[in-house]
């Protein structure tokens, strides 16, 4: 008996049959894609994106060169040398973030102490060359301007769970 | 006018028209197949598919062509060059020429000759040359495992093709594609003759090499088969002769177990070369649906179909209708022979 069952079901291709109706289903269901450039995802506050390295309300930068990201950054791909500046304060000469060896954990964003270096919602960041992908402090600090409202928000939102 | 055509350059010139008004909407559908078929794909995968070239994508097949084209033909030192050029020339021209006996409508083949199916099942046959060829003459392990590959498959199913042709004919009672086709008057073939209509389907996907039967392309396996050494205007020859053959087998499938050209209970006469085309359509689609969903055989797997399920059915179907054909006094009424 097991043997005409299974022999009928080959024979009446029931299960290709079952198999072809499920793909026909899928065919008229709703597509699931989203037309990248012009529409886009919804990102989480807690998105680890491009760097940016952001101010205080009075244009200070609020990096005080403590290192606690160069030290606890995983691919050691952050580089930063300080100096007095002439107002005494402890001010970073260089920070250089090597953008190719970064790995997004978001650690560094974790060590900030004053929420200085901060991991944005842009990922649209990519070049034409290696060594664009090199930042130096002008082009993170250039990145916080840029997107300063947005990430206050994002830390804003994310601050009850922290 | 009628005086021109009656002399032989005029002939000429009436046969060169003809073929173009059959080649040129056939390749202008055999491009928008691959377009169709990337978009039947893609909404089985629940992905959108082409949609950026022109309205809803329709320029990509020529944007691809435009591509192919500028693209560098490479032939591999290792290759005899005048084979490896002359495998998708065949292949392309073989394609092309089995459609000279289609009838798209009632007389509309360009050539209505008496033994219409045979020569269909001649040309479709030879067109195994041309994936041997490049398989050989390419000089790689890979293609030549996926030339030899297709060779097997392709004369494997052939017999139990030629079976359900050979039941066909049995109930039409003529090779003459035009005849068959209205010998369909009452009932479409595909009725009485389910079974077999399935096994020509199944035969079919085998005969083009496709899922789930693309065992000499297998990408998986074998990078691309037969022609993993092509590029540019040759590979795209290879590709236009694929879909090509696709389409003819729809035609083949149409014309055999359809009605071709008629309507369904005889429904808008006038429309016969719709009907065809819509027909073919529905395999086309049958095609690209099987591809969405059934996964790749094994080469074991494939053999075994072909040669102890699909040979004994068809045989076995063949004698039970020509039995049922003598007994009960259906055999269609030949013309007495000459």
């Amino acid at each position: 008996m097991a043997f005409l069952d299974r022999t009928a079901r080959q024979f009446l291709l029931l299960e290709i049959a079952q198999g072809m109706w499920l793909t026909l289903r899928y065919f008229f269901s709703r597509k699931a894609t989203l037309n990248y450039p012009y529409e886009k995802n919804p990102l989480s506050p807690r998105f680890r994106g491009e760097h940016a390295l952001r101010r205080y309300p009075n244009g200070e930068e609020r990096c005080i060169a403590c290192k606690l990201c160069e030290a606890i950054c995983p691919s050691q791909c952050i580089v930063i040398e300080a100096e007095p500046r002439a107002d005494g304060s402890r001010r970073t000469t260089r920070y250089d973030i090597d953008m190719t060896k970064c790995i997004y954990c978001g650690l560094c964003e974790e060590a900030c102490p004053v929420d200085a270096i901060v991991e944005g919602p842009n990922f649209e960041f990519s070049v034409e060359t290696r060594e664009e992908l090199m930042y130096d402090k002008a082009r993170l600090l250039a990145n916080g301007d840029r997107w300063e409202a947005e990430l206050a928000r994002r830390l804003e939102l994310d601050a009850p769970y922290r | 006018m009628s005086g021109f055509l009656a002399t032989p350059v005029g002939q000429l010139a009436l046969v060169v028209g003809e073929a173009l008004a059959l080649l040129v909407p056939l390749l202008i559908i055999v491009a928008f197949l691959t377009y169709a078929e990337r978009k039947i794909l893609a909404a089985i995968q629940l992905r959108k598919g082409p949609n950026v070239v022109g309205p809803f994508g329709l320029m990509q097949p020529f944007a691809d062509a435009l591509k192919m084209m500028m693209k560098e033909t490479i032939i591999p030192s290792g290759a005899n060059p005048l084979l490896f050029l002359f495998a998708p020339m065949l292949t392309f021209v073989l394609a092309m020429m089995a459609w000279a006996v289609i009838p798209v409508n009632e007389g509309w083949a360009i050539a209505n000759i008496n033994v219409g199916i045979l020569y269909l099942f001649a040309i479709s046959s030879l067109g195994v040359y041309g994936v041997m060829i490049a398989g050989w003459a390419s000089n790689s392990e890979y293609a030549f495992l996926g030339a030899l590959r297709s060779a097997a498959q392709m004369v494997s199913y052939e017999v139990s093709l030629g079976f359900v042709i050979v039941t066909v004919l049995l109930c039409a009672g003529s090779l003459n594609l035009s005849d068959i086709v209205l010998a369909q008057r009452n009932i479409w073939f595909a009725i009485p003759l389910f079974p077999m209509f399935v096994v020509f389907i199944i035969s079919m996907l085998a005969e083009t090499n496709r899922s789930p039967f693309d065992l000499p392309e297998g990408e998986s396996e074998i990078v691309a088969g037969f022609f993993v050494e092509y590029s540019s205007l040759a590979f795209g020859l290879f590709f236009l002769g694929e879909y090509a053959n696709m389409v003819l087998m729809s035609g083949m499938a149409t014309i055999l177990f359809l009605g071709g050209w008629m309507g369904p209970f005889g429904l808008w006469p006038a429309l016969g070369p719709i009907w065809f085309l819509l027909k073919v359509c529905f395999f086309l689609f049958i095609f690209v649906w099987v591809r969405g969903t059934l996964p790749r055989y094994r080469y074991d797997q494939l053999m075994r179909l072909g040669w102890k399920v699909f040979l004994p059915l068809s045989l076995a179907w063949l004698v039970i209708t020509a039995g049922v054909l003598v007994g009960a006094g259906w055999l269609p009424k030949l013309p007495a022979p000459v």
